[in-house]
């Protein structure tokens, strides 16, 4: 798979020099997902299965229509589905197609300590390599949406790939294709972006004063984007309100990794230059007395 | 020369077993640490051998310490002076020869050393034992996982930063590391170093 846009690497996990990246004229790609058009049929999730050669393990209904009930190493996208009063006695039944979110600035990205594990391609695409992975579990702290999944079988991560193998040949993603009410739409962020911003403006129309585009900034915008009924409580579907990657995750992985090595380091060179200097702690014999 | 016993051959062993843990753990971790040091992941057969071995490791070092703590604790208490002693250990260091308080069998330099080690190891372990893959991180929340990396390294570098000073110490101390090696040290380095030990040690006989 990496080996189709080996040549638009943007960032790579574990890595201090640039990735191959000659290759920059691919546009910023985004997939819309408009749940004011959804119907709840699970479509994508059986294309993403067929697309992706994955078949989930058959598990348990919990109750409602989540099935499976979560994302999981072998099921990228799921339908979940929320009974919510946005106002008292006015019951909605919101229904959102969960998985991996492609932010621009990619927080497992940051946090994978494996060269070459996760990448960003130029088009925006976050992938896990899965080859690369070590099976560490650091993407799962540094993702602000609990997308990563990590298999009990072989210990490696999985997410939704966007389908980069699909568009790296000209096709949009197999969800996309598959959708049978147009609710979920592929294209340059610029369009989807105008075009999110274009339904959220109908549906304000249509009485849903707080309709909006989900495009958060805190993680530099993402490459799966929602049209929200009510986009000024995205919690309302178990989405954070103003998603970063985890100040701690930043912390770690920013500002402390140089600092560290600087100071192990340092204490290695102190010791050198003090013997250098001072000369060893002994005593000294009548000799060397001067 | 005339010879004092300082560490029995139990804990010289157990000290050993911690030196080399502490090394395979320092290394395999530094290795996820920053991608500078990721080379040395093939020192443990790649990335995930890494991965899975450096828990293992980090247990053993743990297990191989508390004994060690065991031995040391009682003489790694502050006493009256150590604090003098502390105020005194840059001149000590600059190599001018102060006169420095009695030393017992460890110094306040190797007291505070003892209780870094000591907090170090059992923040490790307990943020180490939250992260491990697959058995236990899995059912821990999120929130405190991303507290634990923070810690471990913390902890990881402060471990690491005091072990070098601690190491080097016993190079420019010179006549200290056959204390750990064979046992025992000579009465002239026990009698300049640790001349409160010196005396405990040799009160009665001649």
């Amino acid at each position: 798979m990496s080996s189709l846009q080996s040549l638009d690497v943007t960032a790579r996990s574990a890595t201090t020099t640039p990735s191959p990246q000659v290759r920059t004229n691919a546009p910023q790609l985004a997939k819309l997902i408009d749940e004011s058009k959804c119907i709840g049929c699970k479509a994508c999730q059986v294309a993403c299965m067929n697309w992706n050669d994955l078949r989930d393990e058959v598990g348990s209904n919990i109750g409602v229509y989540d099935n499976p009930s979560d994302l999981t190493p072998t099921s990228w996208t799921v339908m979940k589905f929320f009974e919510v009063e946005p106002k008292d006695g006015n019951l909605e039944w919101l229904i959102r197609k969960d998985g991996c979110m492609h932010c621009d600035d990619p927080g497992c990205l940051k946090a994978c300590p494996a060269p070459g594990a996760i990448v960003k391609y130029s088009n925006g695409i976050v992938d896990f390599i899965s080859e690369n992975c070590i099976g560490c579990g650091y993407c799962v702290k540094g993702c602000p949406f609990d997308v990563p999944r990590i298999s009990q079988k072989d210990n490696k991560a999985y997410k939704c790939t966007l389908c980069s193998d699909r568009v790296g040949v000209g096709l949009e993603p197999a969800c996309v294709k598959t959708c049978p009410t147009g609710a979920i739409s592929f294209g340059t962020k610029e369009d989807m972006v105008s075009y999110g911003n274009k339904r959220a403006g109908e549906l304000k129309e249509r009485g849903f004063q707080n309709a909006g585009l989900y495009n958060p900034a805190g993680v530099g915008g993402t490459h799966v984007m929602y049209v929200l009924k009510h986009a000024d409580r995205p919690e309302l579907e178990d989405l954070p309100k103003d998603p970063t990657v985890s100040p701690l995750v930043s912390l770690w992985k920013g500002v402390a990794k140089p600092l560290a090595l600087a100071g192990m380091l340092a204490a290695v060179a102190a010791g050198f230059f003090h013997y250098m200097k001072v000369g060893p702690h002994e005593e000294k014999s009548e000799e060397e007395k001067v | 020369m005339k010879v004092i016993r300082r560490y029995s051959d139990g804990e010289r062993m157990t000290h050993w077993v911690v030196a080399i843990t502490f090394v395979l753990a320092g290394l395999s971790g530094l290795a996820f640490f920053h991608p500078s040091m990721f080379f040395f992941s093939y020192l443990f057969g790649g990335g995930p051998w890494t991965k899975i071995l450096h828990p293992f490791i980090g247990l053993v070092m743990f297990f191989a310490f508390i004994l060690m703590a065991v031995h040391h604790w009682r003489d790694n208490l502050m006493q009256p002076g150590d604090a003098e002693w502390r105020a005194k250990a840059r001149d000590l260091l600059m190599g001018k020869h102060p006169q420095m308080p009695e030393a017992g069998k460890f110094n306040a330099g190797q007291k505070m050393l003892f209780w870094v080690l000591v907090i170090c190891m059992a923040v490790l372990l307990a943020t180490g034992v939250l992260l491990w893959r697959p058995w236990i991180a899995p059912f821990v929340p999120i929130v405190l996982l991303r507290v634990a990396v923070l810690l471990h390294a913390v902890a990881a570098v402060l471990l690491i930063v005091s072990v070098i000073g601690h190491i080097y110490m016993a190079i420019w101390t010179k006549g200290s590391i056959r204390a750990m090696t064979r046992g025992t040290v000579p009465e002239g380095w026990a009698k300049m170093h640790h001349p409160a030990w010196y005396r405990q040690m040799t009160q009665g006989k001649s």
